[in-house]
């Protein structure tokens, strides 16, 4: 007989492995951090240690607006996206109909093309009909490229769900909407909520989208950065970006942990 | 089939606004781009509406031809790289000790949550002539003239690996994860030795996983212009940055068109070829 493995434990070299490669994924996070907090101004050497830049940034009119454009589009895309695809999650697990196959496939299509041709496909159509960019043809780029991800993500948690559940609900005399406001709702939320998240993250991370859809006065911070990189970048951007990176880490935590919450619930 | 009324208009009122969404700003779209790849650019940046294949043909000078065998190289490099770099990480986080798992596996997302912009923008700044690692090898005496390393295509393809490691790591953590251990030991009990088992039955039973890790890795690297913007030199020219400059400089956006058409193709043989081993639903 094998002797049985007890406790899984590292191996040293599977440990250092790992340590390597997190190392890699680490790396230019902890440069921008590290030179958010740097007195010189360019981004060389440390020479001491400042926060001078965390209240400077403030008074960079073009990079606090961008970084409001930034957050105003994650939100409402978000919210957007949230509402029309957990409506259309809901539909195609209630009703059977024609074309369900075919509009339940079709929501791969911007997952799988590259983020570039659907930018410039928007950009070709924006600008045949004479819509000039904006914040709100961004809006509706951003909505479109995570929307199917909160429809896939609601539907995989309604695949789990006990449908006498609901029945029971309306046999005890519970109304359509009262059932959906008291079992359904509660039943798909950990589903909404996770991909709400994924549709924020994605929003908050796009460069390549916003590139090609965004008008002269809605340029987000990943736009402006790009623009900055060639000549140097000032070290209120490294203030900037690590906010936005901690915003970005407290929030998802907060949302993991509701999560959670809600799971254990059920 | 939808019977009563009241269903039949439930069901519009919750798929159809998704359905709307995707026809407008998708699939429309989609068609303008097919469109406008058949007609000829004017002397001013926009198009005449005179129906050409030229567009089409052009695609055949060398020039472009080399641009697309340089980005699909860079992706396969990028792809490889990112399964060799990815598989032993993935296997060692799917069979990490229980009370750690959670935790690397959310180390590994956080890079993910922050904008890949601002991560690209710091490898750049760790790799310039007058950058961190220059600095600090001299220091310490190592070289005595700074290294060449930003802009060069080195630099482009740790960019791309960079980015698009983890959109690997993920899919291959699912699938070992999935792996079924028993069969393993099975393998072990009957006299395989280790690499036996690795070869015949944790390569086979996690191919999906690779198939996915690499479609998923292979074709946004085909779009990611700001990394080769932002890294590489002006040496070689890809075919995301082709594209957006036919909308940008060239101003010639038939030839974009038809270039995007390319990449559009590209990804519909990949996909075809990946769905005979996987399914969709691994893909979000």
């Amino acid at each position: 007989m094998k002797k049985r493995r007890k406790v899984r434990e590292f191996k040293p070299y599977s440990m250092f492995y790992a340590c390597l490669v997190y190392l890699f994924l680490y790396l230019p996070i902890f440069v921008v951090i590290a030179f958010s907090f740097n007195t010189s101004k360019i981004n060389i050497t440390f020479e001491g240690f400042t926060f001078e830049w965390y209240w400077k940034m403030f008074e960079n009119r073009q990079l606090m607006q961008s970084f409001g454009n930034t957050v105003i589009v994650a939100a409402v895309s978000t919210v957007f996206s949230v509402i029309i695809g957990t409506l259309c999650a809901l539909g195609l697990y209630k009703f059977e109909f024609k074309l369900k196959n075919l509009i339940s496939s079709s929501l791969y299509i911007p997952i799988v093309i590259p983020e570039l041709v659907f930018a410039i496909a928007l950009l070709i159509f924006f600008t045949s009909i004479h819509v000039s960019m904006s914040m709100v043809t961004l809006i509706i780029a951003h909505v479109t490229f995570s929307m199917p991800f909160v429809v896939i993500t609601v539907r995989a948690r309604l695949a789990g769900f006990d449908k006498s559940i609901e029945e029971a609900a309306r046999d005890l005399g519970a109304n359509e909407f009262r059932t959906f406001m008291r079992v359904t709702l509660p039943m798909i939320s950990p589903g909404v909520i996770s991909g709400g998240m994924l549709a924020l993250t994605m929003s908050l991370d796009d460069v390549v989208v916003s590139f090609f859809t965004a008008g002269p006065e809605s340029t987000t911070l990943p736009l402006k950065i790009l623009g900055m990189v060639r000549k140097g970048v000032s070290p209120d951007v490294n203030a900037l970006s690590t906010l936005m990176i901690f915003g970005t880490i407290v929030i998802l935590l907060t949302s993991t942990l509701i999560q959670g919450r809600l799971e254990k619930r059920m | 089939m939808i019977k009563s009324f009241k269903k039949r208009l439930t069901a519009l009122v919750t798929v159809g606004p998704t359905v709307l969404w995707l026809g407008a700003f998708l699939m429309i779209p989609l068609i303008y781009v097919i469109g406008i790849s058949f007609l000829t650019k004017n002397a001013y940046g926009g198009v005449d509406f005179a129906p050409t294949i030229s567009n089409y043909i052009s695609l055949f000078q060398s020039e472009y031809a080399k641009v697309f065998l340089d980005s699909l190289w860079l992706s396969l490099e990028t792809t490889v790289i990112c399964l060799l770099v990815g598989y032993p990480f993935a296997y060692i986080i799917a069979n990490a000790p229980k009370r750690w798992k959670p935790f690397l596996v959310l180390l590994l997302m956080l890079p993910f949550w922050t904008n890949s912009l601002i991560r690209t923008y710091g490898w750049n700044t760790l790799l310039r002539t007058e950058g961190i690692i220059n600095h600090f090898l001299q220091n310490i005496g190592l070289i005595r003239e700074p290294l060449e390393m930003l802009y060069t295509d080195g630099a482009v393809l740790l960019g791309m690996v960079y980015a698009l490691l983890p959109f690997t790591v993920l899919p291959l953590h699912t699938s070992i994860e999935k792996l079924d251990k028993s069969l393993l030991e099975a393998a072990s009990d009957l006299g395989a030795s280790r690499k036996h088992v690795f070869m015949r039955v944790v390569l086979p039973l996690t191919m999906p996983g690779i198939f996915a890790g690499s479609i998923q890795t292979f074709i946004p690297s085909l779009g990611f212009f700001f990394i080769s913007d932002m890294m590489g030199g002006a040496k070689t020219m890809y075919i995301g940055n082709l594209i957006k400059n036919q909308f940008l400089s060239a101003r010639n956006w038939p030839l974009g068109a038809v270039l995007s058409i390319v990449l559009i193709v590209i990804t519909l043989i990949l996909m075809k070829l990946y769905t005979r081993v996987g399914s969709l639903e691994d893909m979000a």
